[in-house]
C-alpha cells in the first residue's frame, strides 16, 4: 500500500464525522477507533483528531506477550488476533498516543487498522472518506504532500524513546519533530504552557463518551 | 382544543428515544440487495450518498465518491442519518387525540375528521380560516404540492413555510438587488477566489461539507475574512477574524465600502454599466469612516481598514454570508449593505468573482421557489402579479377568481391563530415549538386552535400539540428533487418503503385534497407526475425548470436553474452578462444603520445570541434520536466570556438562569474566550424548558418578516445550582421532561 494517513489539526471542525463513520466500517461494526479532542475549549475551538500512527515498531506489539498484534507487509498495524489476546492491556497502557482501547465484552483489544479491508481494496478508511475539510485525508504522499503548505511530520520523541510512524502529522514548516515531555527527560527545554488551565466542562464530558481507554 | 395533557406517555410512546444501531443491531454479515445513491436529508450541501439496503431496510451508509459536491465526505448528521428511517420512534398509524390521549386510527377515519373539521371551519368562518404551514425540508414536489394544495385544494390564502425562519432576508435582499433569488456562483468557483469574505456563517459547524472547498482555496494561497460575534471553528481558521458586535453588520459592511471608496478600489465602469442608484450609496458611505463604523459594532477601525483593502485588492474573491447576518429585523438591510461591497468592487459574475448565500436546510432554495411560500407562485412568480396568477391559474386550470390573494408570514399566521382568525392548521415538515421564537406565545397559538392536523414521521415538540397526527415518510421513502445552496438541482432516491401504516406525504396530501372534492387538481399517483407538472408551472419564472428533467439530473450529477429547454445545459453562473431586473441591471441600496430592536439595558445588559451546533439539524426532531449525535452535545448551552463569568461569580458548568423579558431557562455555562465579552451564545435545537426561543425577540423584519433570532437583550442569575451538566453516557432522554423523568 503507498497510501498513508496525512492528520492536519488547523483544518479539524470539531464535527466527529470521523468518530460517526468509523463505526460503519465492516470489521469493527458499531465500535469507533478514532478520538477528537478539544484542545483547551476555553481558550480555543481548536481541536485535533487521533487515529493510530501505525508506528514503524509500534511500542504495542513490542509489549504484548502473546506477540498478538501483527503488522501487514505494508506497515499497518492490525488489532490484537482474537485467539491470542491475553486481555492484559500491556498495549493499552503502552501506547504513547494513547490509542488501542480495550474491548470488556468480548475481551479484546481494538484499535484503528487503518481500515484494512477497505485500505486494502484501494478504498479509502472511513474516517479519511468522510472528513469534510481533509483533517485526516488518505493517499500518496507525492499526491498529497504538494497541495499542502504545511510539512509532514513522522518523528515523535516522548522523553527518551522516539518513535517513527507511517501515518504523518502536517504542521508548521519549522517542525522536524513532535517533542512531548517524559519521564522530565526535556526539563528546561520545552517552553512550558503560559497559565495553568482548568479543563472545561465540555472536555471532559468528551472524555467520558469517547475517550475512555474501554468499550 | 389542541393541547398537551399527557406528556409523560406522549413521550414514553413516541420519545424522542435514543437509538444508536441498525435496526437489528451491527452486524458485519450482512448481505446487502441494493447500494442507493442518494443524497443526504439535512443541511443544503445535499451531500451524496449511498445508502445500504437489507430486506428493505436500510442498514448502512457508504461515501458517494463519484458525486463532485462532496466526493463521498459527510458530517456527523449525514453519517448517522440512516438511523433515523427505523428508529422505534416512527409514527407507524394514524393518532386521532381524544380526550387528551393519542389514540390509533385508520388512515379513512383519520382523514375523514381531517376532512370534516376543515369543510365546517371554512363553512363556519370563510376559507381563510384554515392555514397551512410547510418547510423547506421537503423535496421540491412536494413543496409545490403544499403550495398548490392551500390555494387550489382548500382555498386558503393562508400559507408559509420554515424558510420564512431560516433564509428569506437573503432571498428578499438578492430579489432587491439581483431582481433573482440564488446564489450567483457554483461552489467550485470558491478555490479560484483569492479572498473569501464569510458574513455570519460558522459553516464549519452547520455546513461542514462547504469546507472542502474553502480549504481548497486556502491550499490555493488563499485568505479568508470572518464576520461573526463567536470565534467559531470557521473563524478561528480564517486570516482576518472581525469580531463584532451582533446586529451591527450595516455599519461594519458601510465602513468596509468607505475604505473601498476612499482607496479607489472599486470598480467605475462596472458602476456605470451594470448597476443603478450608486450615488446615494456612495454618499451615504461616506459617512462611514472606519472610526463611525468601529464605534458601531467594536470592530477595531484598523481591521475594518485591513479587511478592505484585503477584499478590494483581490483580483478575485467571493461574498458569502448566512443567517447570522440575515436573522435580524434589519436582516435584509444587513444582506444589501454587503451586496453593496459586491456591486462597487464589480467582483461578480466571472470565475471565482462572486457571491453567495450559504442556504440553510436541506432544500431551502428548492423549497423558496415553487410557491410555498406566502407570496409566491410557482418559479418565483409573485401572487400578486396579474399576468403570474393568470400562468398559473392556466397551468392548474383553477378560474383565477378562486386563487387567494397573498398570505402572511408564519409568525404572523400564529399571531392570527391567537386573534382567531386562523382557527385550523395543518403543518408539515416544521416543529414550532423548538423553532419560532417566544414560543410561550407559539403555545398559546397552537392551545386557542380548534383544530390542528400535523404530518410527521416523528412526534415533535409541535405536533403533541396536534389534534391529528398522520404518519408521513422519511427521506429515503420516496423520491424528487432538491435544490442545493449553489442551485444545483439534486434527485432524492427511493431505498425502502415506509415503516407499518405510515405514507408517503405527498399520497397523505393528495387524499385530504380527494376527501375535500378538489380531486380535478390533484390527480398525481407519483413525485415524478408532481416534477412534470412542476416544470410546466415554473416555465418562464426566474426559477425556471423546464428544461431540468430526472433523466438529466442523474446523468450530469445535478442541474443548476434557470434551465429553460430540453437541450440547455443548466445555469451554473449567474449574472456573467446581466443581472435579472427588466434593464438587466443590479440595484445598489443605501442602507442607513439601524440597531436591533431590542438592545441591552440596566435590567437585561446582556446581547443574547442563537445559533447551532454541528451534532444537531434544525429543531431537532430526527437528530435528538440519534444517541451518537446526542451523546456528543446533550443540552444546550450559555457561552460566557471569562470577564462576564468573574463580574457575575458564575463558574465553567454551572447551571444559571438566563432571562429575557419573554421567559426565561436554565442553562450550564460554557465559559470561553471565544465570545464577545458584552454577547452570550445558546444554541436552539431543544424545546420545552431547555428552548432558548422562550427568550428570543418575536420582532420582524419589515420586508421578509424573519425574525430577529440573533440579537435580544438577557440577563443571567447564579441560582447557586448544584447540577453538574449532563454527560453524555448518562444521558436518558434529549429534553428536559424527559430527563426530569430519568
Amino acid at each position: 500500500m503507498d497510501e498513508t494517513m496525512f492528520i492536519d489539526p488547523q483544518r479539524c471542525i470539531g464535527c466527529r464525522a470521523c468518530v460517526a463513520a468509523c463505526r460503519e466500517c465492516a470489521t469493527h461494526k458499531g465500535y469507533s477507533m478514532i478520538f477528537v479532542d478539544y484542545i483547551d475549549r476555553a481558550e480555543t475551538t481548536a481541536t485535533v483528531p487521533t487515529v493510530c500512527m501505525h508506528c514503524k515498531e509500534p511500542t504495542c506489539a513490542l509489549v504484548c506477550p502473546a506477540d498478538a498484534i501483527k503488522v501487514s507487509d505494508d506497515g499497518v498495524v492490525m488489532s490484537a488476533l482474537k485467539p491470542r489476546c491475553l486481555d492484559c492491556r500491556n498495549c493499552v497502557n503502552a501506547c504513547p498516543f494513547g490509542v488501542p482501547k480495550y474491548n470488556t465484552e468480548i475481551h479484546l483489544q481494538m484499535k484503528c487498522d487503518m481500515c484494512y479491508d477497505r485500505s486494502s481494496e484501494g478504498l479509502k478508511p472511513m474516517c479519511a472518506s468522510v472528513c469534510p475539510t481533509g483533517a485526516i485525508s488518505f493517499g500518496k504522499y507525492e499526491q498529497i504532500v504538494p497541495l499542502r503548505r504545511t510539512k509532514p511530520v513522522n518523528v515523535h520523541v516522548f522523553g527518551n524513546q522516539k518513535v517513527e510512524t507511517k501515518v504523518y502529522l502536517m504542521l508548521p514548516a519549522d517542525t522536524d519533530e513532535v517533542k512531548v515531555d517524559g519521564c522530565g527527560v526535556f526539563e528546561g527545554m520545552l517552553t512550558p504552557a503560559a497559565t495553568e488551565t482548568v479543563e472545561s466542562w465540555i472536555d471532559t464530558q468528551v472524555e467520558h463518551s469517547d475517550k475512555s481507554n474501554e468499550f | 382544543m389542541s393541547r398537551v395533557e399527557h406528556l409523560d406517555e406522549i413521550v414514553e410512546a413516541y420519545g424522542p428515544h435514543l437509538h444508536d444501531t441498525p435496526h437489528d443491531g451491527w452486524r458485519a454479515d450482512r448481505v446487502i440487495d441494493r447500494v442507493v445513491p442518494t443524497h443526504c436529508p439535512y443541511c443544503a450541501v445535499q451531500c451524496g450518498m449511498n445508502l445500504l439496503v437489507e430486506k428493505d431496510h436500510v442498514v448502512g451508509v457508504e461515501p458517494r465518491y463519484d458525486f463532485p459536491v462532496n466526493e463521498g465526505r459527510l458530517c456527523p448528521k449525514g453519517v448517522t442519518a440512516y438511523l433515523q428511517v427505523h428508529h422505534p420512534d416512527r409514527l407507524l398509524h394514524p393518532l386521532i387525540k381524544r380526550n387528551g390521549r393519542f389514540e390509533r386510527a385508520s388512515w379513512d377515519e383519520a382523514l375523514d375528521l381531517v376532512v370534516s373539521k376543515f369543510k365546517q371551519l371554512q363553512a363556519n368562518y370563510g376559507k381563510d380560516s384554515i392555514g397551512v404551514y410547510s418547510g423547506s425540508s421537503l423535496t421540491t414536489e412536494k413543496t409545490y404540492l403544499m403550495g398548490k394544495f392551500a390555494r387550489a385544494g382548500l382555498g386558503t390564502r393562508y400559507v408559509d413555510y420554515n424558510g420564512r425562519l431560516c433564509m428569506v432576508s437573503a432571498a428578499a435582499g438578492n430579489n432587491k438587488a439581483f431582481g433573482i433569488d440564488r446564489a450567483a456562483n457554483p461552489w467550485s468557483d470558491i478555490p479560484l477566489a483569492d479572498v473569501l469574505l464569510i458574513a455570519g456563517s460558522n459553516c464549519a459547524e452547520t455546513f461542514p461539507v462547504l469546507n472542502k472547498f474553502l480549504w481548497q482555496q486556502r491550499d490555493n494561497g488563499g485568505r479568508w475574512i470572518i464576520v461573526d460575534p463567536r470565534e467559531t471553528p470557521t473563524a478561528r481558521q480564517g486570516d482576518l477574524h472581525l469580531q463584532l458586535k451582533p446586529g451591527t453588520d450595516v455599519a461594519l459592511a458601510n465602513g468596509l465600502l468607505h475604505v473601498l471608496i476612499e482607496e479607489n478600489l472599486i470598480d467605475q465602469s462596472f458602476i456605470d454599466s451594470r448597476t443603478n442608484e450608486w450615488e446615494a450609496t456612495r454618499a451615504l458611505a461616506t459617512r462611514y469612516s472606519p472610526d463611525v463604523a468601529s464605534k458601531i459594532c467594536g470592530v477595531p477601525a484598523q481591521k475594518i481598514i485591513d479587511a478592505a483593502l484585503l477584499y478590494g485588492r483581490a483580483k478575485t474573491a467571493m461574498v458569502m454570508h448566512a443567517r447570522g447576518i440575515e436573522h435580524h429585523t434589519n436582516g435584509v438591510n444587513n444582506v444589501l449593505s454587503y451586496i453593496n461591497l459586491v456591486l462597487a468592487t464589480g467582483k461578480i459574475g466571472a470565475p471565482g468573482r462572486g457571491y453567495g448565500t450559504i442556504t440553510g436546510q436541506g432544500n431551502g432554495q428548492g423549497g423558496r421557489e415553487h410557491g410555498q411560500k406566502a407570496d409566491q407562485l410557482p418559479g418565483q412568480r409573485l401572487i400578486s402579479n396579474p399576468e403570474h396568477r393568470k400562468y398559473v391559474c392556466d397551468v392548474w386550470g383553477l378560474p383565477e377568481a378562486e386563487l387567494p390573494q397573498a398570505g402572511v408570514s408564519v409568525v404572523e399566521m400564529f399571531t392570527k391563530m391567537r386573534e382567531q382568525e386562523i382557527r385550523g392548521l395543518l403543518s408539515i415538515c416544521n416543529n414550532v415549538m423548538v423553532s419560532l421564537p417566544d414560543i410561550n406565545d407559539i403555545r398559546r397559538s397552537l392551545e386557542g386552535l380548534e383544530f390542528y392536523v400535523c404530518i410527521d414521521f416523528f412526534m415533535s415538540e409541535g405536533s403533541r400539540y396536534a389534534d391529528v397526527v398522520l404518519p408521513g415518510s422519511a427521506w429515503s421513502e420516496d423520491e424528487g428533487v432538491t435544490c442545493n445552496s449553489e442551485g444545483r438541482v439534486v434527485k432524492i432516491n427511493k431505498a425502502n418503503n415506509p415503516p407499518g401504516e405510515a405514507r408517503a406525504d405527498w399520497w397523505i396530501v393528495r387524499e385530504i385534497a380527494r376527501r375535500l372534492g378538489r380531486e380535478k387538481y390533484f390527480s398525481f399517483n407519483s413525485p415524478r407526475e408532481i416534477f412534470e407538472e412542476l416544470r410546466i408551472a415554473s416555465r418562464g419564472g426566474n426559477a425556471d425548470y423546464y428544461g431540468i428533467t430526472w433523466e438529466k439530473i442523474e446523468k450530469n450529477n445535478g442541474i443548476f436553474w434557470p434551465c429553460p429547454t430540453e437541450d440547455h445545459p443548466g445555469t451554473p453562473r449567474l449574472f456573467e452578462d446581466r443581472f435579472y431586473h427588466p434593464d438587466g441591471k443590479a440595484k445598489f441600496h443605501a442602507i442607513e444603520y439601524q440597531p436591533p430592536k431590542e438592545v441591552p439595558d440596566e435590567e437585561f445588559p446582556l446581547i443574547l445570541t442563537s445559533g447551532r451546533v454541528v451534532y444537531q439539524y434544525l429543531s431537532g426532531n430526527q437528530t435528538r434520536r440519534i444517541g451518537f449525535l446526542v451523546e456528543q452535545c446533550p443540552e444546550p448551552y450559555v457561552e460566557v466570556h471569562p470577564e462576564t463569568a468573574a463580574k457575575l461569580k458564575i463558574n465553567d458548568g454551572e447551571r444559571v438562569r438566563v432571562s429575557s423579558r419573554r421567559g426565561e431557562g436554565v442553562f450550564p455555562v460554557l465559559v470561553v474566550r471565544t465570545i464577545r465579552p458584552d454577547t452570550i451564545f445558546i444554541p436552539y435545537h431543544w424545546g420545552e424548558q431547555l428552548a432558548v426561543n422562550q427568550l428570543t425577540n418575536p420582532a420582524l423584519d419589515p420586508i421578509s418578516k424573519i425574525p430577529e433570532y440573533k440579537a435580544c437583550a438577557a440577563r443571567i442569575e447564579k441560582i447557586h445550582s448544584r447540577q453538574l451538566p449532563i454527560l453524555g453516557r448518562q444521558r436518558k432522554g434529549a429534553s428536559a421532561s424527559e430527563v426530569q423523568r430519568g
